[in-house]
């Protein structure tokens, strides 16, 4: 378990902006993604963590173990801190081979126990025909395993990523991820994982902490984010939503519904807790819980078809004004003249809208 | 007659010795000056490229006035070993160092400076100590780099002539190095010695800076 309580401010210099982290989360064992554009401050918290940057308050705790308490003074070297850190471009030292690179790291073990866990981490990866390898003779896929390897080598009590897939094609992020979800079942220690990319987030995360501008804007599991992204700055930022400014018409807590007008049409709604009649709102929906339909009826907003883009599962149907549909590819091939621009009426079910709020923070 | 060759061993000598005192001491100042901050880092970056840029008399004004006969460390040295240091081979040593430590302490804090600092925090992340990290990661990186300096340091402190004069002297078969015997058979007008010396000192340099630059371009090419 880590609790993060930081701040870091750098103050702005001739050619750059100011910036200032800030701050507070916990996190168990299991994958936590820090997800956020760049610039946001992620990389900055793992490099907190790790000791190689100093913040200038809060408290940071792994397990029973204080790493850094800005009110006493105490700050571990980065060589006390027990952190696995698995660089953005491994870092493993070129002038070693993998072998050796694995028993620097356990340079503080016993002779024979340091062999007997470098063959089995080399096992564990799939690197033992590899050991005697220095990293340039390695593949990307090698480096990576051989970086992770590793930071496992002293038993850390944290594992600390910092963009691991990135730069990475299809098959090696694929290999990537089943690792981590691999380690997450293995290791009885909290794994933070740094990433811009939604779909990284969504494939690994057991919880996300959403950045922003050097704070935390919402955290939650990925299920409960695409359930309740909470603002519009999170939905926007996940990505993958329709975001759409709404006027509440009528409300009725009694049947739990509402009516709403959007895009120009009236629609039913879902219950809306908080709001008046008369409210302006922001709703987001997502591209697959949208139906394309060729008839109009309740709940349905006529579009004209912009473009498509082909996915690997769908079609992704643009109907220009931020309204994208993701259709089914069997649905999709269902319709017989699927070329056409006009005629198309989209199915927005009440369940789908999810009000968000207007501002960036909480 | 035949050529006396002590002069061109002396030189490769003092130069030797030069080169191994500032290689330790300049791979400890550049270390210090690359990862360390303190007050008067500047100043003490400054002091040490002072006899890069200095006339070479005057730092051999200055030399004979810190290790003269007169100074406290002439004394403690004449007090200890019996004899004086200047006008010594050792004198010559001392003022080749200062020749060729600031060529080591640039080079090699330049390519400390260089070398990825991911791999300084991959190795203190994964519980080096600062001395390990240094010998196990650091000067292996910065190797070619800092051999390449080693090897000019060591062609400067050879062709000191200035300040080795001022506090070593002219003595034939003492401290009478290359550069000087060089100086003194052009003088004299003994042509073939001063050939000789002048055709052996340009191969034994130009094969060191061959050698840097081999070494400066296998880096470019390699890490």
């Amino acid at each position: 378990m880590i609790k993060v309580v930081i701040t870091k401010r750098y103050s702005p210099g001739p050619e750059s902006a100011g910036f200032q982290l800030d701050v507070t989360f916990e996190a168990a064992s299991g994958v936590t993604i820090l997800y956020g554009p760049s610039g946001s401050g992620k990389t900055l918290t793992l490099d907190s963590i790790a000791g190689f940057v100093l913040p200038n308050s809060g408290r940071i705790l792994l397990d029973d173990r204080i790493l850094f308490d800005g009110a006493s003074g105490v700050n571990l070297a980065p060589q006390r801190r027990s952190c696995g850190y698995v660089f953005q471009n491994h870092a493993l030292f070129p002038n070693m081979t993998l072998r050796e690179n694995l028993a620097f790291a356990g340079d503080g073990l016993a002779r024979l126990e340091r062999h007997r866990r470098i063959a089995e981490q080399l096992d564990r990866f799939k690197l033992t025909s590899v050991a005697g390898r220095y990293p340039h003779e390695l593949s990307g896929g090698q480096k990576q395993r051989g970086s992770i390897a590793r930071a496992l080598m002293a038993d850390p009590r944290i594992i600390l990523m910092d963009e691991p897939a990135r730069g990475m094609d299809a098959m090696l992020r694929a290999d990537l991820h089943e690792l981590i979800r691999e380690l997450r079942s293995s290791l009885q220690v909290p794994i933070l994982v740094v990433t811009h990319d939604a779909e990284e987030t969504f494939a690994l995360a057991d919880r996300v902490l959403v950045y922003d501008a050097g704070k935390i804007i919402h955290s939650g599991s990925p299920a409960e984010l695409l359930e309740n992204p909470g603002t519009v700055r999170v939905a926007r930022l996940m990505g993958g939503f329709n975001i759409f400014d709404a006027d509440v018409i009528a409300l009725d807590p009694g049947r739990q519904t509402s009516r709403l007008r959007l895009l120009g049409q009236e629609m039913d709604g879902p219950h809306l807790r908080g709001c008046f009649r008369g409210d302006k709102i922001s709703v987001c929906i997502r591209p697959e819980e949208l139906r394309l339909t060729d008839r109009p009826g309740d709940n349905r907003i006529r579009a004209d078809l912009q473009r498509t883009v082909e996915r690997a599962q769908s079609v992704r149907a643009d109907f220009g004004k931020e309204l994208v549909v993701d259709v089914p590819r069997d649905v999709w091939s269902g319709f017989a003249e699927s070329g056409r621009r006009t005629g198309w009426w989209i199915e927005v079910p009440a369940a789908s809208l999810r009000q968000v709020g207007k501002e960036a923070s909480n | 007659m035949a050529i006396d060759w002590f002069p061109l061993w002396l030189s490769l000598g003092v130069a030797a010795f030069a080169t191994a005192i500032s290689l330790i001491l300049g791979i400890w100042l550049a270390w210090l000056l690359a990862n360390r901050q303190f007050s008067g880092k500047n100043v003490l970056d400054a002091l040490i490229m002072l006899p890069l840029a200095l006339p070479p008399t005057v730092l051999g004004t200055y030399l004979l006035f810190a290790i003269g006969r007169s100074s406290w460390f002439g004394r403690a040295w004449e007090g200890l070993t019996g004899s004086p240091l200047v006008f010594t081979w050792k004198a010559a040593v001392i003022a080749s160092t200062l020749h060729a430590i600031p060529l080591l302490v640039k080079s090699s804090r330049a390519a400390l400076e260089n070398v990825d600092r991911a791999y300084e925090r991959a190795a203190r992340s994964l519980g080096a100590s600062e001395w390990r990290l240094f010998w196990r990661v650091s000067i292996p990186l910065a190797r070619r780099p800092i051999a390449a300096a080693t090897a000019l340091a060591f062609a400067r402190s050879m062709g000191d002539f200035g300040a080795t004069l001022m506090v070593a002297g002219d003595i034939p078969g003492r401290t009478q190095t290359a550069a000087i015997a060089i100086f003194d058979a052009v003088e004299s007008n003994n042509t073939r010695v001063a050939a000789a010396l002048v055709i052996v000192i340009s191969i034994i340099t130009a094969s060191i800076v061959y050698l840097a630059n081999r070494l400066e371009e296998r880096r470019r090419g390699n890490l």
